[in-house]
């Protein structure tokens, strides 16, 4: 067989989707690092494992991180990924670019890697796939040349990343591109130096809707919340139902609180405030007529993760409201004392939520100086979970 | 597997130039090291970290949490990158001729 044929990688090919391969193989046409790549593929698809080593430590000066290294198994075969290291990019918040400097960076890529790009990895980096030892240093002097940084790897603070917010959406309660730039350059030394018992991820979504991932993916979450009441157009009601929308069935019945109701008669559409949980269903069906409300600010969460040692997690409520103006003071004390808390009692690979499933929330919320309240619960109005202590008990 | 010239003995490193065998290390090999990782001279800052470094390893067969080297040694994070510019990981142990960290420091 020809060695640049690769019948196993071409299955992948077949069908609807685009397919990674396709574009390997326009790679391999220009670097020889990218052939050997995808036949080093082809090799793990017809021995059922990868060819890749596990580890490798290689960076650049001043920075603990933001290079992954990685080796193949299989060098004298595959000479072109001997050193095939990944260059994690910090991405501008909110994800814009100029087609400009897309070009640039492509530039810089095509001259010290592979030409092999991924945008964005889970952390929101611009994924820079392959390139040698040799090519790190040069490599990241030429990103900083046209004003990118690498971003976080290893037990660090992790690149931020937000959804798009008030740049494009009408529900941002925050300026989460803002918060995300602002806590980016206020925790350089967290992101590029690891010293943290394992990887931190922040992540700032401007409402519940979450398009960030927040809630799931981040140790930290910071979520874009009002807390006076949705404000209620009723006239746009009024159109939405003449104009036959369901409004029972699409938005009443599926409040979670039941904190909505509909007066046939007058035509209005009544909320009981203290009731809405800000889930965002009513305002998401009918953005013609509700929006959030106006004292705006975010809930901070903490704890969520995707599954590695001890299964997924979703965030917890620590500040049900804080306001978020720069040089959003409160909030980078927080953050310091939260991972000054989990840094010190933390064991090695172990995540902010593990350590509080271990020590317990009452212990975490005393080492960190936050009191306990009633927002802080498993699931909204069932299940408090902090138990007060004997002598905290005040008996009639 | 690589070799590293250090005054004409061969020492076999891995790919990303940490020793193989932690008992060949010496201060010849921290020298030539140094030079590798961007370490102009070695003061006794540098023999500080180092000596920890190798105390620990020999004590518990791993490297530290960067937060123990620090508190231990008396260096905050950004001495420790002044003192070794690669990091205490790719830096600091390598010299130190522990074999390479996983996910440790
Ligand atoms: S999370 Fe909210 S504010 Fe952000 S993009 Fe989604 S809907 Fe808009
Ligand atoms: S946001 Fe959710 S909880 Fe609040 S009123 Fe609308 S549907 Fe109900």
């Amino acid at each position: 067989m020809d060695d640049r044929e690769t019948p196993l990688l071409d299955e992948l090919e077949e069908g609807d989707w685009p397919s990674f391969v396709a574009e390997l193989k326009r790679a391999a046409e220009k670097s020889a690092m990218s052939a050997d790549l995808l036949r080093q593929i082809e090799r793990s698809y017809a021995d059922n494992t990868g060819h890749w080593k596990r580890g490798g430590i290689v960076g650049v000066r001043g920075y603990g991180g933001g290079v992954v290294g990685r080796y193949s198994a299989m060098p004298e075969e595959f000479p072109g990924v001997k050193e095939f290291h990944t260059l994690r990019v910090n991405e501008p918040a909110g994800f814009y670019y100029t087609t400009e400097k897309l070009r640039e960076l492509c530039d810089v890529w095509d001259k010290y890697g592979s030409g092999l790009l991924n945008l964005h990895g889970s952390t929101g980096d611009i994924i820079l796939l392959g390139t040698t030892t040799e090519n790190l240093q040069p490599c990241f002097d030429a990103l900083g040349e046209i004003g990118f940084d690498l971003g976080g790897s290893g037990s660090a603070m992790r690149t931020l990343s937000c959804c798009v917010g008030q740049s494009r959406c009408e529900h941002a309660c925050i300026d989460t591109m803002d918060v995300t730039h602002d806590l980016t350059m206020n925790f350089q030394m967290e992101i590029h130096r690891p010293a943290f018992p394992y990887k931190f991820k922040i992540k700032v979504s401007g409402c519940p809707n979450d398009c960030a991932a927040a809630s799931a993916r981040s140790d930290l979450a910071i979520i874009g919340v009002w807390r006076d009441a949705i404000e209620i157009d009723q006239q746009g009601v009024a159109e939405y139902v003449d104009e036959g929308f369901d409004l029972f069935n699409r938005v009443i019945r599926r409040c979670p609180t039941w904190a909505l109701d509909w007066d046939a008669e007058e035509k209005r559409l009544k909320l009981t405030s203290e009731d809405c949980v800000h889930c965002m269903h009513c305002i998401n069906e009918m953005p013609k007529a509700l929006r959030v409300g106006q004292e705006r600010g975010a809930a901070v969460l903490i704890g969520g993760k995707a599954p590695v040692v001890k299964g997924a997690m979703i965030g917890w409520v620590l500040v049900p409201f804080m306001r978020l103006e720069p040089p959003y003071q409160e909030l980078k004390d927080l953050i310091v004392q939260v991972t000054e808390f989990w840094a010190e009692h933390g064991k090695n690979r172990e995540r902010l939520a593990e350590l509080i499933d271990r020590l317990g929330m009452p212990a975490f919320l005393e080492g960190i100086g936050v009191e306990p309240c009633p927002q802080m619960v498993d699931a909204p109005r069932s299940n408090p979970y902090l138990f007060w202590r004997e002598e905290e008990v005040k008996h009639a | 597997m690589s070799y590293v010239d250090v005054n004409g003995k061969q020492i076999e490193v891995d790919e990303d130039g940490f020793i193989c065998d932690p008992d060949l290390w010496n201060e010849e090999i921290v020298r030539c090291f140094a030079r590798l990782e961007g370490v102009d001279e070695l003061t006794d800052d540098h023999w500080k970290v180092i000596h920890y470094l190798r105390g620990y390893y020999r004590q518990f067969g791993i490297a530290p949490m960067i937060r123990k080297l620090c508190k231990e040694t008396g260096f905050n994070l950004q001495r420790i990158y002044e003192l070794f510019p690669s990091g205490p990981a790719k830096g600091a142990c390598k010299l130190a001729g522990l074999p390479k960290p996983t996910g440790c420091v």
